[in-house]
């Protein structure tokens, strides 16, 4: 850590880069941020002015796949993000320190930069049993995250674990896996889910950050509206299939050889908010509908519980295996259908001596009013 | 609760009450055939049939029409809904919201007496009231309550496609619910519901037709019953 912190310019041009490289650099990530061409004057400013920003990034419960993920950005080039424009202080996967080092690196931060620090966690957090199930340095995650969510500007919850809890917190969740926001009330956590988030989805998120100094605008659940806003479904290029009703049935008919949609295998673009129709994945070359398997839906909470995969209406807990709601529909309808014939078979055998007195009745006052019409005449 | 029973010594003598003004029967029958419309549309949407087909996806869209065809329903479905709200503080005595909520000793008994009647089937004959008996409007108060959840998960994932700004009130609907997926599986489950409820409701609109031979179906086409003047019955 340099002892005089320097703006993200004087950091660039010490490195050689020209105003102009600069200049460039500022329009990539703008685009990046989602941000229109008409920002790009807030962002050139901010970045003349701004120190570089140190970042805090947590792994707790979790696979680092939100890290593998990120270092595989292309638009921007991490590179460019995690060593020059944001200063990394601490991450336990790409830290070159470890042990008590590690750890003065992070109090250090916490200490100098109180209230400036961006925190980014990676993975859920274990509130079972006092916490112990997630340990670093003796202190467990739930003490880490509110230490330090106390004089953090910025909160970053990355990937599903962090957002809603993933894998982790699916049934039974034995640990008491719980998303950020829910251990920091009070907080503003900016969720960034998928599992992984897609890598320019991350890079974009923190540009934004870098450049306006505040998080970018979210919506019902806190996800940044310029990626999740819109559904895998709205921009999936098998829509027109859709529409068409020309359906997948199984993985191996012909319908799947035609590239057809996929939404009877299970399909959950309906029902998932993501931008992997539009960004997809590896440097742009394909996402999972567009290899022909249905989207499992990993952005969106619970994912793990709304099983299988491949049906798409989920099991019903508690009926046993493969029980979907039309199945309980049906055996309740027809219950109710039998239900009625049975009542209405009864009735007619206990209520048959009123009916027939009635009936009796009837026929004698036809009778009689038939007669006195008669007499009338 | 009278227990009344019919006195064959004389002719019985009926009299009419208009009981079903016309916009309570137009909205019963838009609320039906737009049920109706919406689960048959709604199974279809949850659960496509795959139609073979050697034509391009540009040449159909038959799916998209079901959808279409849904949604159109779904807004004919809120706005009818609406209008029986209007008419429950404006119609006759029959259709106001107190008929819905037992609120008073007599409203729960006649509940239990219903209940005597219909499923333990031991009352020969019971004079309820002229509209909805009491059992059977507080029936339609939770159906309503059903009514509007099915709206509001409805439109809850329907404002994620539309720029309507009638479905964007409904857009908190789904993260307060946990996601589209869960939201699109009870919005499922609640069609189940309205089998159910059609059922009974049917059965039991033609069984109280047949034992208190008062006309109960055919109110809900002209809006007439029919009840047996007072003097022939005898307690």
């Amino acid at each position: 850590m340099s002892e005089k912190p320097q703006t993200i310019l004087e950091q660039m041009l010490a490195q050689g880069y020209t105003r102009r490289d600069f200049l460039r650099f500022c329009s990539y990530i703008t685009a990046a941020a989602g941000v229109h061409a008409s920002g790009l004057n807030k962002v050139v400013k901010a970045l003349e002015t701004k120190i570089r920003p140190p970042v805090l990034w947590f792994h707790f419960q979790e696979c680092t796949c939100c890290s593998e993920s990120f270092i595989r950005s292309n638009h921007p080039v991490i590179t460019d993000i995690v060593l020059d424009k944001i200063s990394l202080d601490y991450t336990q996967t790409l830290q070159a320190a470890a042990g008590d080092q590690a750890e003065e690196a992070l109090h250090n931060t916490m200490e100098k930069y109180k209230g400036e620090y961006i925190m980014t966690v990676e993975g859920a957090v274990p509130t079972r049993d006092g916490g112990v199930y997630c340990t670093i340095a003796g202190r467990t995650a739930l003490d880490i995250v509110k230490e330090a969510a106390e004089n953090a500007k910025t909160i970053i919850a990355w990937g599903s674990c962090a957002s809603n809890g993933c894998i982790q917190a699916a049934n039974p969740n034995p640990t008491g896996a719980t998303p950020i926001y829910k251990v920091l009330p009070g907080k503003t956590v900016m969720n960034v889910p998928g599992c992984p988030p897609i890598a320019e989805v991350m890079a974009g998120v923190i540009v934004h950050v870098l450049a306006f100094d505040r998080i970018p605008q979210l919506d019902g659940l806190n996800r940044p509206r310029a990626f999740y806003s819109k559904r895998v479904h709205d921009s999936c290029y098998r829509r027109p299939f859709y529409d068409a009703g020309l359906f997948v049935n199984s993985f191996d008919d012909e319908n799947a050889r035609k590239g057809y949609c996929l939404y009877k295998v299970g399909c959950r673009g309906p029902v998932t908010y993501n931008s992997c129709g539009i960004i997809r994945w590896n440097n742009g070359v394909s996402y999972p509908i567009q290899s022909g398997h249905p989207c499992i839906g990993c952005s969106e909470a619970n994912f793990w519980d709304n099983g299988p995969f491949y049906q798409h209406l989920a099991n019903i807990p508690g009926f046993g295996i493969e029980t979907t709601a039309d199945k309980i529909g049906t055996i309740v309808g027809i219950g109710t259908l039998a239900g009625v014939a049975a009542h209405a078979i009864s009735t007619n055998i206990r209520k048959r001596r009123l009916i027939q007195e009635v009936i009796d009745t009837s026929a004698k006052e036809e009778k009689e009013s038939s007669g006195k019409q008669e007499g009338g005449e | 609760m009278e227990k009344t029973i019919v006195n064959h010594s004389q002719p019985t003598e009926y009299y009419e009450v208009y009981v079903w003004e016309w916009p309570v029967r137009l909205f019963h029958w838009v609320n039906f055939f737009s049920i109706m419309i919406l689960a048959v549309t709604g199974y279809f949407i949850g659960n496509p049939i795959s139609i073979a087909s050697i034509s391009e996806a540009s040449a159909q869209y038959w799916f998209g029409k079901i959808r279409f065809v849904h949604f159109v329903t779904a807004y004919i479905f809120v706005f009818n809904s609406v209008i029986r709200i209007y008419w429950g503080f404006v119609g006759n005595k029959y259709v106001r919201f107190n008929n819905f909520i037992p609120t008073s000793r007599k409203q729960w008994d006649e509940i239990l007496d219903v209940l005597k009647m219909d499923v333990l089937q031991i009352r020969e004959k019971a004079t309820h009231s002229v509209g909805h008996n009491a059992l059977a409007g507080f029936i339609y108060a939770i159906g309503f309550v059903i009514f509007l959840f099915s709206v509001f998960t409805g439109f809850g994932l329907y404002s994620a496609m539309t720029d309507s700004w009638f479905a964007g009130l409904f857009a908190w609907v789904v993260p307060a619910m946990g996601g589209d997926h869960a939201v699109r599986l009870w919005h499922h489950m609640l069609m189940w519901f309205y089998l159910v409820f059609m059922i009974v409701h049917v059965y039991l609109a033609a069984y109280h037709d047949y034992v208190e031979a008062t006309g109960t179906i055919s109110s809900m086409f002209g809006g007439w019953k029919f009840l047996r003047k007072k003097k022939q019955i005898t307690r």
